[in-house]
């Protein structure tokens, strides 16, 4: 670990983005570098057989997961208010309330993990595209048991599936919950509610009664003047 | 002979030794755990999910509600992120602003893991003793927030406002409990600002920690419920996924403000305590040894933050509010300000990754934006989950008495794992 004190952070960048090249463009990785991280996405197939390399080659030594999660990317880059015919309107005629989503569109699903390796001082975020009617993908339990729960919440909220893993349970939403609650397609205010019904003596779920509302719409301002170098040079947007 | 078979123990959830909502399903043979099962999500709010339908300021308040015990380090985590998706910096002095209330924040956590961690385990004064530091500690979140738990005062492009100059003081009313007297001397080390209160803090907690210490160090009782309990070698403990103190009890010397700085860590003098044998009273240690580290940062922000004043958030009025007192005079400030709470900001595209080292440990926020004003998600990295995963691998062998004492070790909040 003493050498790590004399490299900075490029250099460690560096000679990892080197060392994923090398060893992954065979098989089919991608690397993309942003902000000073750097994200190996993986096609579904080697996806364990991948982890085992990270974890055991020496160019990588990443001994530790730290976070796994899925992602719906559903919607992504939709916005509810299309600012520029808005800007004469108002929100009330500018936006639409609520996103069109296509439930069937390709690479929605996506299990990012997130690589921490103690030795070489460098974090490493992996992804893979899953199938979007039955999104299934090697567990990585046996790589690092770390993933164990993290693949069972991935299960829970989002329906993802992880195939050898050993016990895959549902663990945050309730007991009998039905549904993936973290998927785009699923209401923020949920389903059902649940209320203590005097007559039967027992708790009884019901449809929600409460309304989805939008307090502020989703937008996208696209354009020069949102990116760092240009934001302050930029005058007030459209008021 | 009977018949003898194993029987299954319920523990929790509304158990107070429970830590919340932990819902222990157990597996025993007489008195020793077969098996621990832990059933969570009896606290799930799906912080993520409604982060998803709000503008990026309006999610800060609910990470305070994450780890409740914590609550600045994980606003850091946040704000951190999101500093990082826009590509802005914060000023210098937000940034050891930043350092000294993570400490603070830190001692807030170790004393409440402390204080219930031993009334667990039997020791009823310590609980009582660590409440009382924690009463200073969260008088100088009210000073600087206004909340005495959930602040919301880290804001993207710095803190909210600058250290107040004169330190709130205890009223002298007509009083059925206390004298004047009383409140006189309670108002003695209220006298000066924020920042001389805490300095006064920092003189006298070193030996407020020798009072725990006497208490428990070399304690029998404690001794015997924590020596070899829940022991984790260096190698299993990288396995599970440990991180902070859990990590570095059973000898992996790693810490994120000394490996990866953020804030103002890396100009400021502090050591990493490590353990050895990776058991609970080496995680004892460790914590109770973390809280003389965090009193020497604190003390070193507080001489920097005296001498050196400044701007405590970027100048950049679409990232942050502008100035009242500009807004009564100026068009643009007052349209900036609108555009800020009405819309918020929209960050480029692109996805980050931001942690810092919570009391816990490793508290990490992803954050993806696809361009809008809300994010596309936001996954929150929990210390206390993978902690909290490894139960099974823990407890296992351990007698019942045990599992309380391996859960006042790993320092569970359910506010963090349930999410």
């Amino acid at each position: 670990m003493s050498e790590n004190e004399q490299t900075t952070p490029e250099q460690r960048l560096d000679a990892l983005t080197h060392a994923v090249q090398e060893r992954f463009a065979d098989k089919g990785g991608e690397l993309h570098q942003d902000r000073g991280e750097v994200t190996l996405e993986l096609p579904r197939e080697v996806w364990r057989e991948a982890a085992f390399i990270l974890r055991d080659d020496e160019a990588f030594g990443f001994e530790e997961l730290t976070d796994l999660c899925g992602v719906d990317y559903a919607g992504y880059g939709q916005a509810e208010w299309a600012t520029e015919a808005a800007s004469s309107g108002g929100f009330s005629r500018g936006a639409e309330r609520g996103l069109e989503i296509d439930p069937h569109q390709p690479r929605r699903f996506a299990v990012v993990v997130h690589l921490l390796s103690f030795s070489k001082n460098v974090r490493l975020r992996l992804r893979t595209f899953l199938d979007t009617g039955f999104p299934v993908v090697d567990s990585l339990v046996e790589v690092w048991n770390a993933a164990n729960w993290f693949e069972r919440e991935a299960f829970d909220l989002f329906g993802i599936m992880f195939d050898g893993h050993p016990d895959l349970r549902r663990i945050l939403t309730d007991y009998g919950f039905i549904g993936h609650p973290f998927r785009k397609d699923f209401p923020l205010v949920g389903e059902v509610e649940m209320r203590y019904d005097p007559e039967k003596g027992r708790v009884v779920y019901e449809p929600v009664a409460t309304q989805p509302r939008t307090l502020v719409p989703r937008v996208i301002r696209s354009g020069k003047s949102y990116t760092p170098e240009t934001i302050e040079k930029t005058e007030a947007p459209d008021a | 002979m009977p018949e003898i078979r194993n029987y299954t123990l319920n523990f929790g959830p509304q158990h107070p030794a429970a830590h919340g909502v932990l819902r222990l399903v157990l597996e025993m043979d007489g008195e020793v755990i077969q098996r621990a099962d832990p059933h969570i999500g009896l606290l799930h709010r799906a912080t993520e999910k409604l982060a998803e339908s709000k503008p990026y300021n309006q999610s800060i308040g609910y990470m305070d509600r994450l780890d409740y015990v914590s609550m600045m380090c994980n606003e850091h985590a946040y704000v951190m992120a999101i500093e990082k998706l826009l590509g802005i910096e914060p000023p210098i002095r937000a940034r050891y602003i930043r350092t000294m209330f993570d400490e603070i924040t830190r001692i807030l956590n170790h004393m409440m893991w402390l204080g219930t961690h031993a009334l667990d385990v039997g020791a009823m004064t310590v609980f009582l003793y660590c409440f009382r530091e924690r009463e200073d500690l969260m008088d100088c979140y009210e000073a600087v927030s206004g909340a005495r738990m959930h602040a919301t005062y880290y804001r993207p492009g710095g803190v909210y406002r600058d250290l107040p100059d004169k330190m709130p003081e205890y009223e002298v009313k007509d009083s059925k409990w206390h004298s004047a007297d009383e409140i006189a001397r309670r108002n003695e080390n209220r006298k000066g600002s924020l920042l001389d209160f805490i300095e006064d803090f920092t003189r006298r907690f070193p030996g407020y920690i020798d009072e725990y210490e006497t208490l428990l160090t070399d304690n029998r009782i404690w001794k015997q419920r924590t020596v070899g309990i829940g022991a984790v070698s260096p190698e299993r403990a990288m396995q599970l996924g440990f991180t902070g103190p859990m990590l570095r009890g059973s000898g992996v010397a790693w810490d994120l403000r000394k490996k990866q700085p953020y804030a103002a860590y890396d100009e400021v003098d502090f050591d990493i305590p490590v353990g050895v044998n990776g058991d609970s009273y080496d995680r004892y240690l460790v914590r109770v040894e973390e809280l003389r580290q965090s009193n020497r940062i604190i003390k070193q922000c507080v001489d920097w933050l005296r001498a050196n004043p400044g701007p405590v958030m970027i100048d950049d009025h679409k990232i942050a509010p502008p100035r009242r007192a500009t807004m009564k005079n100026d068009m643009e400030a007052l349209i900036h300000h609108f555009k800020l709470f009405t819309e918020g900001y929209c960050p480029p595209p692109g996805e980050v990754y931001a942690a810092v080292e919570a009391p816990k440990g490793e508290f990490g926020c992803y954050l993806i934006s696809d361009g809008a004003n809300k994010p596309f998600r936001l996954k929150l990295r929990a210390p206390g989950f993978p902690h909290l995963a490894a139960m099974d691998e823990m407890v296992k062998g351990h007698m019942l008495a045990d599992v309380v004492a391996v859960i006042g070790t790993m320092d569970i909040v359910f506010g963090e794992i349930d999410r």
